[in-house]
């Protein structure tokens, strides 16, 4: 998985809230065997006509957030279904962190299994950040989860919380299956003990 | 010993491994595997050389993008790519040795109904599955989870989740509903009164009278919508109802086995001075018929109302709701009763059991349906089977209705069944999202009997009118 350390960027403001998996990724681009490639389908029917062209209001349309690698939302971000196609979207178009006062639960972590950062901040600062947003590519922001801060491009730094376990593996670029393997002697001797227990599971 | 909920003691029963900072390996009973969120996950194992940890606590069944007409288990009447995701499916089922009902196999169908069906689950188990609406399979008292497919990938490969453990949130449904109330009105209501964030963070467990009433059906109605809520999985203790619907499953215990399943299963429940996070309460008489106006779940209104204005709304809502009445196609003031509909969808994981079926059928019997196009997608091939068997089938097909084979349907719209841009559906499934059941189509939520209602009259129904 791809480490992350620092990011400056711009960010896309997205003062919407409940944006849920479905405006993501729609259903028809979850037919794919790979994780790769979703990228020009992320917001699909917000981002695109019905012929298939490029809605000029649309925010990651316009010329100024095309690079966006920030994207800063309403809250509830990512509610929905638990398909993780909506994370590879968001990293294949090139953003590797969403800031919103709040996150459904499965989308939360599948960001981190992505290499993407996730920010929960209050609605008062994300409202100042959304502001910050707007200004566009002149107003880059940075993003450092070793000091868990985003600094808006005024240099106003705002602190973050997040689990420590989430952000070592993050940082690191951990692959959470090599974790766990590490710990197969606890699984195997719960699952003995279980199977004493619980022999019908 | 200190009181416990019945999600810590599900909980305490499954922990593999706990760090200091309280990440836990939870430990995984059941594993229900679907085509659409599970291919990257075996390839990653192939990848790894990783074989899978418990082949035979794993059930993989293709549900999301197999058509539901006749002749679909040729993959050439399937668009390209959803063959490939069923044949990928197919491949890596028989590759790593876990159980399959394929789309010829009479059990096929929603995974969500089929796992009780067969009885895979039982009270007291760890449940996870690549869809949101694993949710479902906590009306046995099973925590039961949605998930990612990084963690698919995980659970396959080490049987176990990483979790830190949730907060618990009591939701309690006091005295009897009203007639032509359902377990759909009650779910939709819950979520209309907390909003869709309002259990991000908790395990729900669902109590109270108007709960114990539900039959195992409506249970399960009632948890599958928990993701709605925000909560990542609803529960709701085993009491004889439970036993009564898992005994002689095949999948579930015999003999021995059975008696000291039901020993352990017992003691499943929230001790009396248990401490809760959160508690929120609704008098089950309170509750009326309810349909969904806009594009979130928590937009629930009873059907007597009429369309809201945004600014009857507070906050980032002001906008979400104008937004969702311009996608919508709705005027503020309107009485709901007078949205026109042109769809009916009677299906889902939420809503495609027999019951439903039988409540469906009960508002059509000898009537005919007033839309463009109305369709019944049974849960599993077994629900359909069943509900021939009972006459509603002919029920259904006399009104007008399309009979179909199982899966998700236009749940979701993945496979053909997808709404026009415009079109308006009364659904008996559980999102409402945008685009959800096809491109600019339209979206109201509600139970089967209001779905049939909604069927007769061609525009949203109290179904009261109709008993
Ligand atoms: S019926 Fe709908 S909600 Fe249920 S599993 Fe299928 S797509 Fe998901």
């Amino acid at each position: 998985m791809d480490k992350f350390t620092t990011l400056t960027g711009i960010a896309a403001p997205m003062p919407l809230i409940n944006v849920d998996t479905d405006m993501i990724i729609p259903k028809q681009f979850l037919k794919t065997i790979k994780r790769s490639g979703l990228g020009v389908n992320l917001f699909d029917e917000m981002r695109y006509d019905d012929d298939g062209k490029e809605i000029p209001d649309f925010v990651l349309n316009k010329a100024q957030y095309r690079d966006a690698e920030i994207l800063v939302a309403g809250d509830n971000f990512g509610c929905g279904s638990s398909r993780e196609h909506a994370p590879w979207a968001i990293k294949d178009f090139g953003i590797r962190c969403v800031i919103a006062p709040s996150f459904a639960d499965i989308f939360y972590n599948n960001c981190f299994k992505n290499g993407i950062l996730p920010i929960a901040l209050p609605q008062e600062q994300v409202d100042v950040l959304m502001k910050d947003a707007e200004k566009g590519s002149n107003a880059r922001m940075m993003v450092d989860l070793e000091a868990q801060t985003v600094t808006s491009s005024d240099g106003e730094v705002f602190h973050f919380e997040l689990d420590s376990f989430k952000k070592h593996c993050l940082m690191n670029g951990l692959d959470d299956i090599g974790l766990t393997m590490e710990k197969a002697a606890s699984i195997d001797s719960f699952e003995a003990a279980a199977a004493q227990a619980r022999p019908w599971v | 010993m200190s009181p416990k909920t019945l999600y810590d003691k599900i909980w305490d029963a499954h922990v593999a491994h706990e760090a200091e900072d309280g990440t836990c390996l939870l430990y995984i009973d059941r594993h229900l595997v679907h085509e659409v969120t599970s291919p990257q996950a075996f390839e990653g194992l192939r990848m790894a050389g990783r074989k899978v940890r418990a082949p035979e606590k794993t059930i993989a069944v293709p549900d999301h993008n197999v058509p539901t007409t006749a002749g679909r288990e040729d993959p050439a009447n399937m668009t390209e790519d959803s063959a490939i995701q069923v044949a990928a499916l197919d491949k890596n089922a028989k590759d790593f040795g876990i159980h399959y009902y394929p789309v010829s196999d009479i059990r096929q169908g929603i995974v969500h109904i089929v796992g009780p069906e067969q009885g895979w689950t039982l009270p007291g188990m760890t449940v996870v599955c690549g869809d949101s609406h694993t949710a479902t399979h906590g009306a046995f008292g099973a925590l039961a989870h949605g998930i990612g497919t990084s963690e698919v990938e995980h659970v396959l490969a080490t049987q176990t989740l990483i979790q830190k453990k949730s907060k618990n949130m009591k939701v309690e449904i006091t005295g009897k509903l009203r007639p032509g109330v359902t377990a759909k009105d009650i779910t939709l209501s819950v979520i209309g009164a907390t909003g869709t964030a309002g259990g991000t963070g908790y395990v729900i467990e669902y109590c109270g009278e108007a709960i114990r009433d539900l039959s195992m059906e409506g249970r399960m109605t009632v948890c599958n919508m928990a993701i709605e809520g925000g909560a990542r999985a609803g529960l709701i203790a085993p009491d004889e109802k439970t036993f009564e619907y898992c005994k002689d499953r095949p999948h579930a215990p015999k003999g021995a086995q059975w008696e000291a399943a039901m020993e352990w299963w017992k003691t499943l429940y929230s001790d009396d001075d248990a401490d809760w996070d959160k508690v929120v309460t609704i008098k089950g008489e309170d509750i009326a018929p309810v349909v969904t106006w806009g594009t979130s779940p928590e937009d629930v209104l009873p059907i007597t109302a009429t369309v809201p204005a945004p600014t009857d709304f507070e906050g980032g809502k002001v906008g979400a709701a104008e937004r969702s009445l311009d996608y919508m196609g709705l005027t503020p003031g309107t009485p709901l009763k007078e949205v026109e509909i042109d769809t009916v969808f009677i299906g889902s994981c939420t809503n495609g059991r027999i019951e439903d079926l039988r409540a469906a059928a009960a508002i059509l019997k000898g009537k005919k349906i007033g839309v463009k196009r109305a369709m019944v997608v049974p849960g599993s091939g077994l629900v359909r089977a069943q509900a021939e068997e009972e006459g509603l089938a002919d029920i259904f097909k006399e009104a007008g209705f399309e009979w179909r084979l199982a899966g998700c349907s236009m749940c979701l719209a993945m496979n053909p069944d997808q709404l026009q841009p415009g079109e308006r559906c009364a659904a008996t499934s559980n999102r409402n999202f945008e685009g959800r059941q096809g491109r600019g189509g339209r979206t109201h939520l509600m139970s089967p009997a209001m779905a049939a209602a909604a069927a007769i009259t061609g525009r949203l129904t109290d179904v009261r009118e109709l008993m």
